[in-house]
């Protein structure tokens, strides 16, 4: 019975993920184009939301600068549990093209909220960020209500240890 | 008489702190002025009929290094209706770099300057807004000297 819920659960969650209407950089670009009637994301159930209160993926589409940090860390910590990320991009994901020199950029938006999918380009096609999407799907479908993995892993060491 | 000796006629009038030098290779061609004659100066060109420096295309800061000891802050102007461009540079000592603020002549000197106070720490005196425009407020430093060392942590956040 349990299972079957939580089956149910997981896919009306990975049918409706709601992405929060947020870009950054010219990634959004490629966000907004993806929204577009030619790629679609409607069909994945993915209908941009105005607010993080009625949102259940942050896709963090651009350069992530300090001045910028703060706010998106507000705007995660206003989203509904469950929720997700998905760093979209070079920048995002490690500092892109400002590794080195950019002052002003954080250096991977994983110092500031944590993140569930990594999408690699510069920027990424808009087939990438779907891809990007099939992957958190899989993620989520491989949830559980009644036994989290992580926690289980961290009891079996306990109990390794107690022995 | 050309426009461009026009103009150098009016500079020359106005700058008494120190003669105005045409800059050797500038585009579009211009002067070197001291500091305390900017404002005259910009004046001047701003309201002569025969010039009517209308526009302020760009103020840039320059750092010249450590060794130097300067740091310079470069005005291109430009004059709608006659069509002529101008530059306009005034060095300043690198420890203390202030000048005065040419934003009662020209609107867009405001942010124009407060971006050159927030990369350079260059201080426009009647400034009437002089904030950090690009930085946070409370960031350190001024990212663009040659000097500059970046902090290690921004609100927690690690900086490299």
């Amino acid at each position: 019975m349990v299972t079957q819920l939580e089956d149910l659960l997981n896919w009306a969650r990975l049918s409706s993920m709601f992405p929060m209407t947020f870009g950054l950089a010219c990634c959004a670009i490629e966000f907004m184009s993806t929204g577009t009637t030619v790629y679609d994301m409607d069909r994945f159930g993915m209908a941009p939301r105005s607010s993080p209160r009625q949102a259940d993926v942050m896709i963090v589409a651009g350069t992530v600068t300090f001045k910028m940090a703060d706010r998106i860390k507000r705007l995660y910590e206003q989203m509904a549990e469950p929720r997700y990320v998905i760093s979209m991009g070079s920048c995002s994901n490690c500092g892109g093209p400002y590794w080195q020199h950019g002052y002003h950029v954080v250096k991977g938006v994983d110092r500031i909220v944590p993140v569930d999918v990594y999408v690699p380009g510069c920027p990424p096609r808009p087939e990438a960020l779907i891809g990007g999407f099939l992957k958190l799907q899989e993620k989520i479908r491989s949830e559980s209500l009644v036994a989290p993995k992580a926690i289980e892993a961290l009891l079996k060491k306990e109990s390794h240890v107690s022995v | 008489m050309s426009a461009f000796e026009d103009i150098e006629s009016i500079i020359k009038a106005k700058a008494i702190h120190q003669e105005a030098a045409i800059l050797p290779a500038s585009a579009p061609k211009g002067f070197r002025i001291h500091a305390d004659d900017l404002v005259v100066v910009c004046k001047a060109l701003h309201e002569n009929p025969s010039t009517y420096f209308d526009m302020l295309s760009c103020v840039t800061g320059i750092d010249n290094g450590a060794e130097k000891g300067t740091m310079e802050v470069v005005y291109t102007l430009y004059s709608i209706p006659y069509n002529l461009s101008l530059t306009l540079a005034v060095t300043l000592p690198r420890e203390k770099p202030v000048i005065d603020s040419v934003s009662s002549i020209w609107k867009t000197a405001d942010w124009h300057e407060r971006e050159a106070f927030d990369m350079y720490g260059i201080v426009f005196t009647n400034h009437p807004d002089l904030r950090r425009i690009l930085m946070p407020a409370d960031w350190e430093g001024h990212p663009l000297r040659k000097d500059y060392q970046h902090q290690e942590y921004y609100r927690n956040i690690k900086v490299d």
